[in-house]
């Protein structure tokens, strides 16, 4: 089989993944809970892992990445806890559901929210991030890159446009974590969302965001954490405020293996494998009579995901044919990406998203062109 | 038979981890317990070091800019 849904989730995981996970599970009390033997082999494991996230995001420092089960959730306590009603907050059409429906909710408690859109290439416009702008704008939510075409946000031109007036803004790496680099205090994002299972090849169920200075977001979940139990209110010290709950240690173990494997091989490394394995599918299937590929490949700054149609064949039909005839896992359909989708007119038919990762292969990359190349023959 | 000791606490875990991990590449004694009764913090960990480690402790806080609630002499029984 073929593995080309590495933006779903990277698969396989490095086999140090597996083996934290494992020994975690054998080893571990519950961190901050306790201080003997097991409670801080748990504790430290998962401080280590903070340190190597601050430095993977250029965020502050280790008190500042505060854990969460996904990205979501993380999208979910960055935008909740900065933002209410009477706020209006700028956004994109590539986002995905995980932004989006914390944004309607908003909307829904009386936020405002504008959308920067998309055209029928799936491309956005960043003049029109100032043309958005209110009195009552508090701050910009984005993705990195879009989860449907790979295309990339220009981080540095949003930042300078939130720095210019004010204004908060989180970005979701959902897809860029681990493939591109982010440096948040040094361009100045508010909030990095962050999953752990995709780019940073850690077990699902890992992710977080880390919080810029003097950005204070209110708590989205309370209750215990360990300390301050007399405290009738959450903690206000960063990351046990955002942090109620025992954490997933057993998974942070895990991610914290995955991220000593990708600063061994480098994030340059990685990014340079999957771009180019996802050029090189690009390059054999882009002029195929009958297919047709979403997103901007006139850049190389770009996420290694290739997403495109046949015909008018139904994505999902054309998803199964690849994993029935051709052993190809790719993953069709709307991707939870709604507004790009409607704005590249692909509703109706979805699109067939072909995304790489470290350990797919050139010969996998030339046997998954040459299954889209007959279906084409084919239609 | 009782010793003083110097006892650091802090508002939350991270901090206790950060006292550890500088205090062992710094190669300075103590270990983490959980904090008594007797005093007060956030954390449930605390900071436990011979007392006459103090002020080199002081001065590791300080330069590492480790969040912590408070340093004290404690008298320990042994």
């Amino acid at each position: 089989m073929i593995y080309l849904d590495n933006a779903a989730t990277t698969r396989p995981k490095p086999p140090a993944v597996g083996q934290a996970v494992l020994a975690a599970l054998d080893d571990f009390g519950n961190s901050g809970r306790g201080a003997h033997g097991e409670a801080l082999t748990a504790a430290r494991t998962i401080y280590d892992a903070r340190e190597k996230l601050a430095v993977l995001f250029g965020c502050s420092g280790p008190e500042r990445v505060c854990f969460a089960p996904n990205s979501t959730e993380a999208l979910n306590a960055a935008i909740a806890g900065l933002f209410g009603p009477g706020d209006h907050v700028i956004s994109t059409d590539w986002e995905h559901n995980s932004v989006l429906r914390p944004l309607y909710r908003l909307e829904a408690q009386g936020g405002e929210v504008d959308f920067v859109p998309a055209d029928s290439g799936g491309r956005i416009n960043y003049a029109d991030f100032e043309k958005l702008l209110k009195t009552n704008t508090r701050g910009v939510v984005c993705t990195h890159a879009s989860n449907l075409t790979g295309d990339v946000l220009d981080v540095d031109r949003v930042a300078t446009f939130c720095r210019a007036h004010g204004l908060l803004f989180v970005l979701d790496t959902s897809q860029t974590a681990g493939v591109l680099p982010i440096e948040m205090e040094m361009r100045g994002i508010s909030a990095v969302c962050f999953t752990g299972h995709k780019g940073l090849y850690g077990p699902q169920g890992t992710g977080g965001l880390c919080v810029g200075t003097g950005v204070e977001i209110r708590p989205f979940k309370v209750g215990g954490t360990g300390v301050q139990s007399f405290s009738e209110t959450q903690p206000q010290e960063y990351p046990t405020r955002m942090e109620a709950g025992t954490l997933n240690g057993h998974g942070i173990a895990g991610l914290g293996a995955a991220l000593d494997w990708l600063n061994e091989v480098s994030v340059e490394k990685v990014r340079a494998h999957d771009l180019g394995l996802a050029r090189r599918f690009y390059e054999r299937i882009a002029e195929l009579p009958g297919v047709r590929v979403y997103g901007d490949f006139w850049t190389e700054v770009r996420a290694p995901i290739v997403a495109l149609n046949l015909g008018e064949r139904d994505s999902a039909m054309v998803a199964d044919e690849l994993e029935q005839r051709f052993q190809i896992a790719t993953r069709p359909g709307a991707h939870c990406a709604p507004r790009l989708h409607r704005a590249l007119g692909t509703k109706e038919q979805g699109a067939v998203r072909f995304s790489f990762g470290y350990f797919n292969t050139a010969t996998e990359a030339d046997q998954a062109a040459a299954a889209v190349r007959t279906l084409a023959e084919e239609l | 038979m009782a010793e003083t000791v110097c006892i650091v606490t802090f508002p939350a875990t991270v901090g206790a981890m950060a006292m550890e991990k500088a205090c062992r590449e710094e190669d300075l004694p103590g270990r983490l317990i959980p904090v008594p009764r007797s005093v007060t913090a956030g954390c449930g960990m605390c900071w436990m070091a011979p007392a006459d480690s103090r002020e080199a402790l002081e001065a590791l806080v300080i330069r590492r800019k480790i969040h912590i609630d408070g340093i004290y002499d404690m008298i320990r029984p042994r």
